[in-house]
């Protein structure tokens, strides 16, 4: 089986967000980037225990520059084969999903998986558009993910519930918690993802389709106002009176 | 003209009445595109929230996003649509993708307010830790609306209700099993949430939590280790791995607001911390906070709100 997973790199979860340039760019100063955790923790790890079941081969991809070799490692170093990087700054979800779609083409992978979104933008949307473009079916927010076969078998998120659904490979899955579990690279692992295939992919000719025009902070919060323990009604009167949230 | 997609499957959900209200804000006639058989004394009550027409394809059951594509890119160019909205719930984030590659029109993700002056519309970014302003570069733009961001709205109005076969083919998606808790809030459209943590000492202390929440008619909600070790089932866990909520009202007893899960409930409109550190941090992003023990003050806290309830009628 061979299986294409997307990653994205992301600031490590307790990065300082701030802008600059007039709030339309993301102040990287002092931020830590790490492998995307739904891409890493779900997709590539729930790839690799297909492959190790079954065989076949991992490769990820992401669309970016040098700047993100070093997240391409660490994801090597977890487990994959080889990587892909289309040679291009990521400029918008249906720039990078256009990129991916394009690489994949006619490459006969069984699957295609990425994370359920990532934690910078939140959008959600690469999954959905590599799947139109290949006109490959979708399941969207996985939290299991089974093959025998061609035949997949997945676990996913509805409105309030979950649902167990089959489909035929291939398919395009975004994976969320529950399909695997965190895998910490070894020394083996970090030493061998040194000379796996890096193979950098000129980007196909694709204008996004969005932009971000700037960004800005939430209002601070006002400092917490506490209610004595004894005293709830004051609470609830609260809510009621000055939230007006009851 | 405008138009929404909505999954009237299981009635109209508060999501579907949020999404047509922002269309109507935005302006323009107002079209509405469903699948499955809801009855058209149901879709015709769209009419009162700004739909002027409900197209309704009854062949398309929902569960297949390659369809409801299909089914929303022909309703897209029978009325000529110039924005079309989705919620961002799970339906929403499986097709609203879809359909930007399909007619090559941007997509904002998870707005949170109508458009600026300047054309930007305003979403979430950094799991809610800021806001960016995504422009649309294309002719037509399609817009994920976050549920509760804004509250549905009668303005008045008829509409019609129209079959429409959409010729979307068939599903490649069978689907074996449904698990569905019958009568629950589902969390993300819930306006009140009450959520516990590790603080309850174990699932058999929950009882407390859900006379809470029958009181106020919230939903239930978890942090992750309570999820994680089996106390409370999965869907109820919200934070960065879990569910992302934004309720007017979040109640967390017993959970210390690690950064991963204020990842998940900092969009909430209030936000009441009970816990016995004082120095936990989720005070920090509390608006209101009560020093002491859940085990207490979740008894008294339910009582207080059932005199509350009881004076108001």
């Amino acid at each position: 089986m061979n299986i294409l997973v997307c990653i994205s790199k992301a600031p490590d979860t307790t990065s300082k967000i701030a802008f600059t340039n007039g709030n339309t760019q993301f102040d990287e100063n002092g931020v830590q980037y790490i492998v995307n955790p739904y891409d890493e923790w779900y997709a590539l790890v729930r790839a690799l225990e297909l492959k190790e079941a079954q065989g076949g081969n991992v490769t990820i991809i992401t669309v970016g520059t040098t700047a993100d070799d070093a997240v391409i490692r660490k994801a090597l170093a977890i487990g994959a084969d080889d990587a892909i990087r289309i040679d291009a700054p990521a400029t918008d979800a249906y720039f990078v999903a256009m990129q991916i779609a394009e690489y994949a083409k006619g490459k006969g992978f069984d699957l295609i998986l990425t994370g359920k979104e990532t934690i910078d933008y939140n959008g959600s949307q690469v999954a959905g558009m590599i799947a139109e473009a290949l006109e490959l079916p979708y399941i969207s927010i996985a939290t299991k993910l089974d093959v025998a076969g061609s035949t997949i078998s997945c676990e996913r998120e509805i409105v309030g519930g979950m649902q167990e659904v089959e489909l035929q490979a291939p398919a395009v899955i975004s994976c969320a918690k529950g399909m695997a579990e965190q895998r910490i690279p070894n020394m083996r692992g970090i030493m061998a993802a040194r000379t796996k295939p890096l193979n950098v992919v000129a980007p196909a000719a694709l204008e996004a389709l969005t932009t971000f025009s700037t960004y800005s902070m939430p209002a601070a919060k006002s400092s917490v106002k506490l209610i004595d323990p004894n005293n709830l009604d004051e609470l609830v009167a609260l809510l009621h009176n000055e939230a007006k949230v009851i | 003209m405008n138009l929404v997609y909505i999954n009237s499957a299981n009635g109209l959900s508060k999501a579907a009445l949020e999404t047509v209200t922002y269309a109507k804000k935005l302006g323009a006639d107002v079209a509405v595109v469903t699948n499955g058989n809801a009855a058209a004394e149901l879709l015709a009550t769209l009419g009162a929230y700004g739909a002027s027409t409900v197209l309704q394809d009854a062949g398309v059951d929902g569960q297949d996003p390659s369809q409801l594509v299909k089914l929303v890119a022909a309703a897209a160019s029978k009325v000529d649509a110039s924005t079309i909205i989705f919620s961002h719930d799970l339906i929403g984030k499986a097709v609203a993708p879809r359909l930007s590659v399909r007619l090559k029109a941007g997509l904002v993700a998870g707005a949170v307010a109508l458009p600026e002056a300047d054309g930007s519309t305003k979403v979430n970014v950094f799991s809610g830790k800021a806001f960016g302003f995504v422009k649309v570069n294309s002719a037509v733009r399609i817009i994920s609306l976050l549920p509760n961001s804004i509250q549905p709205e009668q303005t008045g109005g008829n509409c019609s209700t129209e079959a429409f076969d959409s010729q979307a083919g068939s599903s490649a998606i069978t689907i074996k099993a449904t698990k569905k808790p019958e009568g629950a809030i589902p969390l993300p459209e819930a306006e009140l949430v009450v959520s516990a943590g590790r603080g309850l000492k174990g699932p058999e202390n929950w009882g407390m939590v859900e006379d809470l929440a029958a009181a106020l008619g919230a939903a239930t909600a978890c942090s992750r280790p309570v999820a994680d070790i089996g106390w409370r089932p999965h869907h109820e866990h919200v934070g960065q791995t879990g569910v992302a909520i934004r309720p007017n009202l979040y109640i967390a007893a017993g959970i210390s607001g690690a950064i991963q899960h204020l990842a998940g409930v900092n969009g909430s409109k209030v936000i009441v911390v009970i816990n016995t550190d004082a120095e936990a941090p989720f005070f920090k992003a509390a608006d209101y906070g009560i020093v002491g023990d859940a085990f207490e003050v979740l008894p008294r806290f339910t009582e207080a709100v059932k005199r509350f309830r009881a004076a108001q009628h």
